[in-house]
């Protein structure tokens, strides 16, 4: 599904990335852990095609498509889906308003119908149940006046919402209580788990993993993958630290 | 009896950021002609959505004791597009303003309003918006003058102005000239670009830029026209000011 082969990428002149390489098939779950600083958001924003993040080697290949040449609207329509580290508050544009915007953009650029108002809705208030989050919020200014946890729960019910084949989940964990957090992971099963679909967890935490259970861990650190294995892998980061199993 | 008018030039501070070229050539008669009204006590008056002339407009409105006038407009045409409006408010009076300037081209438009809180408990709240592309400069000169007894005047204004992209201008220049003690005067100017980092987030979604754009510009100059309570009013007021600003874009890009 997603293929990065020796990708290098810089922020504002910096080198970030520095040959990072992964493969994520259809159906798998991959965790990425990693010291802060790693790169692991500049991997997320240079696969999303943030501006300012510049790929200066290295290939992306989506779904059978140079992931690279696309602009990051025409990434989303796709299939990918990048759920922030830090969601970006929007003052005055309702998240019904937008979302709806992102659902039908997204299905015209694959050739499909756009969805009315009502059949929008219905999604919405269908995926906002899922994460148990009051549709009432979605009503609001996109994530203003959000809890860092409702901006996590939110995005998850734009990831049901715009039913993505790749999400790349950049510390969604983070700003959860346990009760969200299972609510979240359980969300992302229930929208993501399929075979025809994959995911790349950025996370800190075995907690996450406990309840979304990865195929493969990777330790991301000085800008490469510089370990892989099991979901054993990730108790060990738990219990040693990145500098111990890294090193 | 024949009155002589001199046309301002740009180093008379009302007038500091016009376009001189503009004024130079401007009819002394046009400069000189105020639109006046006068509102009885406890009256009211709305101007909503006024066209501009696109050229030097200046209105002057009196407001009785407890009193109400609004103004929402919009700047969208003319080379040289200024509107003056300056408003005298009586005991508790008040005045609503929801302004946007739209820039496109090589166009300076600007809003320019003085407000006199003549007498005590009056109330003035002021919301300017301004998107300016291509070479466009927008601007918003405010002044609030505070009579020594107008004690609890309540007065606000706010300006902000995004600039789509290098070459465009805005300009603020509040003045407050406050000569009573009992005063709540509010006022803030910002000026920045488009918000890249959720012009992102859209995209990241799907958006197209475009789309991405003029969602943020819509929900941007909305704050201008949130004092109007007929949402259906506010509305039309976006919708109108988004039309134009498309086809002055589309126009300007040919
Ligand atoms: N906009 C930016 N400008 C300059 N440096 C940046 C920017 N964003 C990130 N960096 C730098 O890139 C490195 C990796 O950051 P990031 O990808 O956020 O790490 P992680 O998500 O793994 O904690 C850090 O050293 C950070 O300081
Ligand atoms: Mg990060």
């Amino acid at each position: 599904m997603l293929q990065i082969d020796n990708l290098h990428a810089t922020v504002a002149d910096n080198a970030i990335l520095k040959g990072l390489s992964l493969t994520i098939n259809a159906g798998e779950v991959h965790a990425i852990m990693g010291p802060n600083g790693a790169g692991k958001s500049t991997l997320g924003y240079t696969l999303g095609g943030r501006p300012g993040y510049a790929v200066t080697q290295g290939s992306a290949t989506f779904l059978g498509q140079d992931l690279l040449e696309l602009e990051p609207h025409e990434r989303a329509a796709a299939g990918l889906f990048l759920g922030f580290q830090y969601p970006v508050e929007i003052p005055g544009v309702s998240f019904v308003q937008f979302l709806r915007e992102a659902a039908n953009s997204q299905r015209k650029g694959r050739g499909e119908e756009p969805l009315s108002g009502g059949e929008f809705l219905k999604l919405a208030k269908e995926k906002a149940a899922l994460l148990k989050m009051d549709m009432d919020m979605l009503k609001r200014s996109v994530n203003v006046g959000f809890s860092g946890g409702e901006k996590k729960r939110a995005e998850m019910v734009q990831m049901g919402i715009l039913d993505p084949r790749l999400a790349i989940l950049d510390e969604t964990d983070s700003g959860l209580d346990i009760d969200a957090l299972r609510v979240v992971g359980e969300g992302i099963n229930t929208i993501m788990r399929s075979p025809d679909k994959a995911v790349l967890l950025i996370t800190h935490y075995q907690r996450l993993l406990d309840v979304v259970q990865p195929d493969f861990v990777h330790v991301l650190a000085g800008g490469r993958i510089v370990r892989s294995g099991g979901p054993d892998l990730a108790r060990q980061l738990e219990e040693e630290g990145y500098e111990a199993v890294t090193a | 009896m024949n009155q002589t008018v001199t046309i301002p030039t740009t180093r008379d501070e009302a007038w500091r950021y016009a376009d001189s070229a503009a004024l130079a050539a401007a009819d002394p008669g046009a400069v000189d002609e105020w639109r006046t009204f006068k509102i009885e006590p406890g009256g009211t008056l709305r101007h909503l959505g006024e066209p501009t002339t696109g050229g030097i407009e200046r209105w002057r409105i009196d407001v009785g004791a407890g009193g109400c006038y609004a103004h929402f407009a919009v700047l969208d045409a003319g080379d040289y597009a200024r509107r003056e409006i300056e408003v005298t408010l009586g005991e508790g009076a008040s005045f609503e303003f929801g302004g946007v300037v739209l820039g496109t081209g090589e166009a300076t438009r600007e809003f320019v309003t003085r407000v006199i809180h003549a007498e005590p408990g009056a109330m003035s709240k002021q919301v300017v918006r301004a998107v300016a592309a291509d070479r466009s400069v927008a601007n918003f000169l405010g002044r609030i003058e505070v009579a020594r007894d107008a004690q609890q005047t309540d007065a606000a204004q706010n300006f902000r102005a995004i600039l789509l992209n290098d070459g465009a201008t805005a300009n603020a220049k509040p003045e407050l000239e406050i000569f009573a003690d009992d005063v709540k005067c509010a006022h803030g100017a910002a000026i920045g670009a488009l918000d890249e980092a959720a012009a992102f987030y859209m995209a990241a979604r799907g958006v197209p830029p475009e789309e991405a754009r003029a969602l943020l510009i819509r929900a941007f100059i909305a704050d201008a026209f949130g004092s109007i309570e007929d949402t259906r009013e506010q509305e039309t007021m976006i919708s109108q000011a988004l039309a134009s600003y498309d086809h002055a874009r589309l126009r300007a890009h040919v």
